[in-house]
């Protein structure tokens, strides 16, 4: 064994570097650092852990660098479908009320069933013994007794169906001959029957993507959950409107290789489900389930991702948490036998501790305060799992979710992020009350005492997996890129069949009938664009609206180039919206009449990207009086270039800049609101440089 | 009844003086064409006196043969007889004058008291309403669904906006038809297939079973209903709890009885789906026809969906009911 000694440096930059040195000298066990103060050194452990990790910024790193990881990801894509009603029951889709707008409360309790082997799954267990109480939240409106498990399922909507149908044969998967529904376990009561209601419409398909054709396994056409009201302690309140609509699942195989292909997948099916012209959209109603796993990980589910965008960071960083729980596997088995590891815990006498209580005063008496011994655990609380996250927030999560403790739930020996350090003084006490030894980790946990068995199962539950490497677990995606604890993954048997509802038969003449009429390949519509030579910074937006085809319209029966109406589209139309959502009554079929208005006229169409803010404005506005509104008045070309003479003349005597074109530039301000409409503004710069000034 | 000249003008017509139980098939027919005549001469609104065992049956069946009216018609009586200072009498008369004359409301109704109170009467709908005590005042029910309307002597309060308005054409569809050879069976445990046998051997053409539970009647009874349905007798099923529809996937009791040639009334009550089997039958022999009318809903005998506080005994939409829900859970 060597001993470094090294000075903690001031300068943490310097630091790293001789730190990242001398590890990949010495290798980490190796390296034992000098501590003088604690806190410097177990900033430090963030940094040597990261380091051991091989933690970079998703900037900094390479495809090959995915690969050396086994980094694989697949999609469960979620897409809301766009049907009058919702899919088991008749209530109406796609209507939301506000959080705190109800008309009554029902309360129920989950309770894990038997799973086919006669046995509980134990967290579940655990989680049950907290007793949750759900509250659901009714409004008329968009619930009826279905919502609440209170009458079984009506007939299945036929238009899902029919959306769901067309939108699997355009992933090329193979149709199944009868629809079977069938439950699939929720415990978190997001759906108050316990289960969601789904069947398979199609399995094995494809999408091809850049470099790679991406395989689907399935796609399947289901009821969606209610929305979170809130979450606190042992009450959790969800609200029905969304629950039951209908919604299709697509997931992919986890052919995806790198963060960058995930989102690229993850856009390609939505551009897909959004070219059926049959979906919604807008918040909420497209959410993806993101899985990755690397070499020797577990396949983690980070659900309900809102946004395609944060795909790459949240895949990116999930695969550098599993790494990191990978290294601290192997470091706690190089020293420790789990079979034989045993955590202590302790009732802290009250005014024990003074740091707790200058921080948390009133704690109620039927609180109770418990300290833990982890044997060995030193310098693994602090271990980086992710950026700003350490191996102690593997805890607090667990302890929020499975014990219903609200965080702060938890303070460490070790120091990592502020908010979660013990005090010195308490530190020493606790040590001492648990007769710690150097090599162990301790932590402070507290709650309601019926709540402190299930906490402290949970801590020693969280440390055996931590032998192991990466438990199964879904996770929830946070918007600057890292994850938390969800929940824990139900047994494999977490489907069976619905003994609601009769199988349904899918008939062959309605596959030919959908098939006949499929929209064009997304694929296909990208070359498209391309060809049209519309600039690539809209493929995004026109794909995500499923804009190709108002294209199409609009440029072939108003004589506009696709190009121009691509822009008009993706550049004018977006701006507007980026300012101000739509006006009630404003729709693509007005921005065609417009184009249609201006063509029949034969106004140059420059005149449009004027005349649309008046429109999206006031969608029911005369198409004459925008032309007012604007000061639009028809000037001939003749009259408009007889003004070029005069205004150069003028240029001439006001300006002395010598950039040469200035003074076009200068006329054209001047004659560009005469000349909108009236004649093509390249045209007449054209003509002002050639100086053809008209008679 | 001196306040119901300060509600409107007055006409009476006396039709018959049967009591409630009496009434039949005979006086709906005579009742739709009195109505559908009188609706023709410009009258703004009916109010008709009926006892109350059955008024639920005849609200029913005045539902289906007055199809579409451009007025009120409202059922009224009294579960105290007015010879007693407090009947209900007088109040049930009040509230239905007042809402045959001026509410919005152009349905087939029964109007009666909402608490056992002298406070406020509910309309209920024609075919969702039912006699649920023997003898309180508060009796009328509406089943599966929420009143019409709260009515005070001065005051109409809807409680939905799901009615047929008030129109001022005089356009009505008068169908008075009916078969008289429909019975109802009331399933019972042990119930056995002589029972139904018995009725198509008497030349029943149409049974309607109120059945257990989400709809279902022992294996004994199969065969017989197999034989009823081969013969051509039209067999639907509703159930005996009255609140909620008939499911028949759920249990194979049901699939098989389904296979069996038995038809889900969906959410029907028992003696409206008699009444619309009866109904239908008058009207033709062919038995697709016969489902399509039945399944086909005409003044809300089948509803879309329950909503939650449909199944309230205290009558769910009555503004103090919604805050006592509001307050405690459901
Ligand atoms: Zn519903």
């Amino acid at each position: 064994m060597v001993t470094i000694r090294v000075k903690v440096l001031q300068d943490s930059l310097v630091q790293s570097s001789i730190l990242s040195y001398l590890l990949r000298r010495f290798g980490y066990e190796r390296c034992k650092l000098f501590e003088g103060d604690r806190k410097h050194s177990l900033e430090t452990n963030y940094e040597i852990s990261k380091q051991r990790v091989g933690y970079k910024p998703r900037r900094d790193t390479l495809p090959s660098d995915y690969s050396a990881l086994g980094f694989k990801c697949g999609l469960e894509i979620h897409q809301q479908l766009m049907t009058e009603r919702k899919l088991f029951c008749r209530c109406p889709a796609g209507l939301y009320n506000d959080k705190t707008d109800y008309d009554a409360e029902v309360v129920r309790h989950m309770r894990p069933t038997l799973s086919e082997l006669g046995e509980y799954d134990g967290t579940a267990l655990m989680e049950f013994r907290t007793r949750k109480t759900i509250v659901y939240r009714l409004k008329n409106r968009t619930a009826c007794t279905y919502e609440v498990d209170d009458t079984p399922p009506f007939k299945i909507d036929r238009q899902a169906l029919e959306i769901a149908l067309r939108i699997a044969l355009m992933l090329k998967t193979n149709i199944v001959g009868e629809l079977h529904i069938t439950r699939k376990q929720y415990l978190d009561g997001s759906i108050p029957t316990g289960f969601q209601r789904t069947g398979i419409i199609g399995i094995e398909g494809e999408i091809p993507l850049s470099n790679r054709k991406v395989r689907i396994i399935q796609i399947s056409l289901e009821e969606d959950s209610c929305r979170e009201v809130s979450d606190i302690g042992h009450m959790r309140t969800y609200i029905t409107d969304r629950l039951g609509m209908p919604l299709i699942e697509t997931v992919t195989y986890p052919d995806m290789t790198t963060p960058d292909e995930a989102a690229e997948a993850g856009y390609y099916l939505r551009y897909l489900a959004r070219s059926s012209g049959q979906v919604r959209s807008g918040i909420g109603a497209a959410r993806q389930d993101v899985n990755v796993s690397i070499t020797g990980g577990t396949r983690i589910e980070i659900k309900g991702v809102a946004h395609i965008a944060w795909i790459p960071e949240l895949t990116h960083n999930e695969a550098f948490r599993q790494k990191a729980l990978l290294e601290i596997a192997e470091q706690l088995n190089l020293n420790l036998d789990v079979a034989r590891w045993k955590l202590i815990h302790k009732n802290v006498p009250p005014r024990l501790l003074s740091g707790f209580y200058s921080m948390m005063p009133d704690l109620p008496a039927s609180h109770r305060l418990i300290a833990v011994n982890l044997p060995g655990f030193k310098n693994i609380l602090s271990f980086f799992t992710q950026p700003r996250r350490v191996f102690a927030d593997e805890l607090s999560d667990r302890l929020k979710v499975i014990a219903c403790l609200e965080k702060p739930n938890i303070l460490v020996s070790e120091h990592c992020r502020d908010e979660l350090v013990l005090s010195e003084t308490d530190l020493d006490s606790l040590r001492e009350l648990l007769k710690s030894r150097d090599n162990d980790a301790q932590v402070l946990i507290w709650g309601h005492e019926d709540d402190i068995p299930t906490a402290i199962e949970t801590i020693d539950e969280r440390c055996r997996m931590a032998f192991e490497g990466v438990p199964n677990e879904t996770r929830k995606g946070l918007p600057d890129g890292t994850t938390i604890f969800e929940r824990v993954l139900p047994g494999a048997d977490r489907m069976y069949p619905d003994t609601d509802s009769a199988p349904i038969p899918i008939e062959d003449d309605l596959i030919e009938k959908l098939q006949q009429d499929l929209p064009p390949e997304i694929c296909d519509r990208f070359e498209q664009l391309r060809e049209w030579d519309v600039p690539e910074d809209t493929y995004e937006y026109l794909l995500s609206k499923n804009l190709v085809p108002v294209i199409e319209r609009i440029s072939g029966e108003c004589g506009l180039t696709p190009r121009f109406v691509g822009c008009f589209l993706g550049h004018t139309l977006k701006r507007l919206e980026g300012c101000k959502p739509w006006t009630p009554g404003f729709s693509y079929s007005k921005i065609y009449g417009l184009a249609r208005f201006v063509a029949d006229l034969g106004l140059d169409n420059a005149i449009l990207k004027e005349m649309l803010p008046v429109v999206y404005e006031h969608p029911n506005i005369v198409f004459d009086s925008v032309l007012t509104t604007i000061g639009y008045s028809k000037i001939s070309r003749e009259q408009i270039l007889s003004h070029v003479p005069i205004l150069r003349q003028k240029f001439n005597d006001v300006c002395t800049s010598k950039n040469p074109n200035a003074c076009t530039d200068w006329i054209m301000g001047n004659l560009r609101k005469m000349a909108l409409g009236n004649i093509c503004l390249a045209e007449l710069r054209a003509a002002i440089d050639k100086g053809v000034d008209g008679d | 009844m001196p306040e119901l000249a300060d509600v409107c003008n007055l006409a009476t017509e006396k039709l018959f003086a049967v009591f409630s139980e009496n009434m039949g098939p005979r006086q709906y027919i005579e009742l739709a064409k009195a109505i559908g005549k009188e609706i023709k001469n410009g009258i703004d609104g009916i109010v008709i006196g009926h006892g109350t065992d059955t008024m639920h049956h005849t609200a029913g069946a005045l539902a289906f043969m007055i199809q579409n009216p451009p007025v009120p018609i409202v059922l009224v009586g009294s579960q105290r007889s007015s010879d007693r200072p407090s009947s209900d009498a007088a109040l049930n008369l009040i509230h239905a004058t007042t809402a045959a004359a001026t509410s919005d409301i152009a349905e087939v109704m029964v109007c009666m008291f909402g608490p056992t109170s002298d406070e406020y009467g509910l309309l209920h709908r024609g075919t969702r309403v039912r006699k649920m005590h023997s003898s309180y005042r508060s009796t009328f029910r509406t089943i599966g669904d929420i009143p019409l309307a709260m009515i005070e002597r001065d005051r109409i309060t809807p409680l939905t906006d799901a009615y047929n308005r008030r129109r001022t054409d005089r356009e009505v569809k008068i169908t008075p038809f009916f078969e008289e050879r429909v019975a109802m069976v009331y399933y019972y445990p042990n119930m056995q297939p002589d029972i139904i046998d018995s009725l198509v051997d008497n030349g029943y053409r149409g049974i309607v079973i109120a059945g257990t539970g989400l709809g279902h009647v022992n294996k004994p009874v199969y065969p017989a209903i197999e034989r009823a349905t081969k013969k051509g007798v039209a067999i639907y099923m509703t159930v005996q709890t009255l609140w909620g529809y008939v499911h028949m996937f759920v249990y194979d009791t049901g699939r098989d009885l389904m296979a069996r040639g038995i038809v889900p009334a969906e959410n029907m009550l028992p003696e409206v789906a008699y009444v619309k089997l009866g109904w239908a039958l008058g009207q033709t022999d062919d038995l697709d026809e016969v489902r399509r009318i039945m399944l086909t809903p005409i003044a809300s005998e089948i509803t879309e969906r329950e909503p939650y506080n449909g199944y309230l005994i205290y009558q769910g939409g009555v503004p103090e009911v919604e805050a006592f829900l509001k307050k405690v859970h459901k």
